[in-house]
């Protein structure tokens, strides 16, 4: 395998080359094609307006997120006493009875990975707008970890659905959603267009020279 | 050396990584083994023998495990003489009670509908394909549906989430795992499986073969 040769060389984009990509299944097309005619995607060759849905999506997941801390994720009625758990509430509750483990799945679902999500897809879309120099692959697996997180958060949510249908005896004891699980899935939901919204390919635009890259054969053929 | 005409005359032969656009000239790798973008790591094409027919196997069995678990026993508790059982379904459904309607739709999407939505599109799109025949119209835009739907496909983050409800019950009452929770531990396994199987950069092709030659 000699494909890490390559690496320190000035890589061709397609965009440098005068074509546009499809991201759905990498066909080339030459620039100003509007649809791709394998696949049928809609082509750009860098969406310049992605970093304002990516900021629209990341500013209402956050006004959701907020309610979903701070009101009830669910409520148990137990002999006629009904009490509310917020997330991290239910996740401390849960590790005092002993269930440690579980307790820290859900507290790393539900608080650590939405709140680093919502630094890191920040940190991404600043990076890109102020066109920071810092390594593009690092950023390029920071942006891989929080598309193929993100989904995960949504666990909470279907804890609380499990227990509300599951969890039905009679008088004695019930559980019952609060209000906090709605705001909760839509960050969830919310966060994941906002990653989704990301163009990736513009993390690399800050690695091309201006206009003397020429494209060259030797430079195409590495890929083995 | 090679101009801009000559790369535009073969652009079929390019490959631009979706993750960073690096331009390449595709070369299938041998069975088994990976193209990978040399700059951002991306995995380019990764051809398995007969991943077509994996691939709408792998399908076929998760419509067959997630309808059959809608009918199926999911959970049931029994504490102090009071027993409860739950369907799929019920748990899906459960917000609804709460004046949670979109929730609930919101839940069912992502654990019943898209996934049976992927199987039947992935169905669609490729079996022809499996037989050598040409695709069926619309193949393309199914395919491409199936792909964009895939991250909204939750079964296994549920499946998880049924783990830590139990633990969470499990101190107050007796639980009965029925059929249909493992019939979703398996979907869980065939659903990673699959993904395993399934090289979009061959199958793109395929389906663009498929349409010239036996057009």
């Amino acid at each position: 395998m000699d494909e890490h040769s390559a690496v320190s060389e000035h890589v061709v984009t397609a965009k440098e080359a005068g074509l546009v990509s499809c991201t759905h299944c990498a066909r080339v097309w030459p620039i100003g094609t509007a649809a791709c005619a394998r696949c049928g995607a809609r082509l750009v060759s860098r969406d310049e307006k992605s970093m304002s849905r990516v900021w629209a999506w990341w500013f209402v997941g956050l006004l959701c997120y907020i309610p979903a801390n701070v009101f009830p994720m669910l409520q148990t009625t137990f002999l006629a006493r009904t009490s509310g758990d917020t997330i991290v509430g239910g996740a401390i509750v849960l590790m005092m009875h002993g269930a440690i483990p579980v307790g820290l799945v859900i507290l790393l679902a539900s608080v650590v990975i939405p709140i680093a999500k919502f630094i890191a897809v920040a940190y991404l879309a600043l990076s890109v707008q102020f066109r920071l120099p810092s390594d593009q692959l690092r950023r390029m697996k920071l942006y891989e970890l929080v598309e193929f997180i993100g989904r995960w958060s949504m666990i909470d949510v279907f804890v609380v659905a499990v227990l509300t249908a599951l969890v039905q005896l009679s008088v004695v004891v019930s559980i019952q959603p609060g209000s906090a699980a709605v705001a909760f899935a839509l960050a969830v939901v919310f966060t994941m267009l906002a990653a989704r919204s990301f163009d990736s390919r513009m993390i690399w635009d800050s690695l091309e020279t201006p206009a003397e890259a020429e494209p060259d054969d030797s430079r195409k053929d590495f890929l083995s | 050396m090679s101009s801009m005409q000559n790369i535009q005359a073969d652009l079929e032969q390019l490959i631009a990584c979706p993750a960073c656009d690096a331009l390449y000239r595709a070369a299938l790798p041998e069975n088994g083994e990976r193209a990978v973008c040399p700059r951002c790591h991306t995995v380019l094409i990764a051809p398995v023998d007969g991943a077509v027919i994996r691939v709408v196997a792998f399908a076929v069995a998760i419509l067959i495990l997630l309808v059959s678990a809608m009918f199926m026993p999911f959970l049931s508790i029994e504490a102090g003489g009071l027993s409860h059982s739950t369907s799929i379904a019920d748990a899906a459904l459960s917000f609804s009670e709460y004046h949670m309607l979109g929730l609930s739709i919101g839940v069912v999407a992502l654990i019943i509908f898209v996934p049976i939505a992927r199987a039947i599109l992935v169905i669609f799109a490729l079996f022809p394909l499996m037989l050598d025949k040409k695709p069926w119209r619309g193949a393309r835009t199914a395919f491409r549906l199936s792909e964009e739907l895939r991250p909204w496909s939750m079964a296994e983050i549920f499946v998880l989430g049924v783990g830590v409800a139990l633990v969470k019950v499990a101190a107050m009452a007796h639980v009965e795992l029925g059929m249909a929770f493992w019939l979703f531990v398996a979907l869980v396994l065939v659903t990673v499986f699959q993904d395993g199987f399934l090289c979009r950069w061959s199958i793109w092709s395929a389906l663009e073969q498929g349409d010239r030659q036996n057009g």
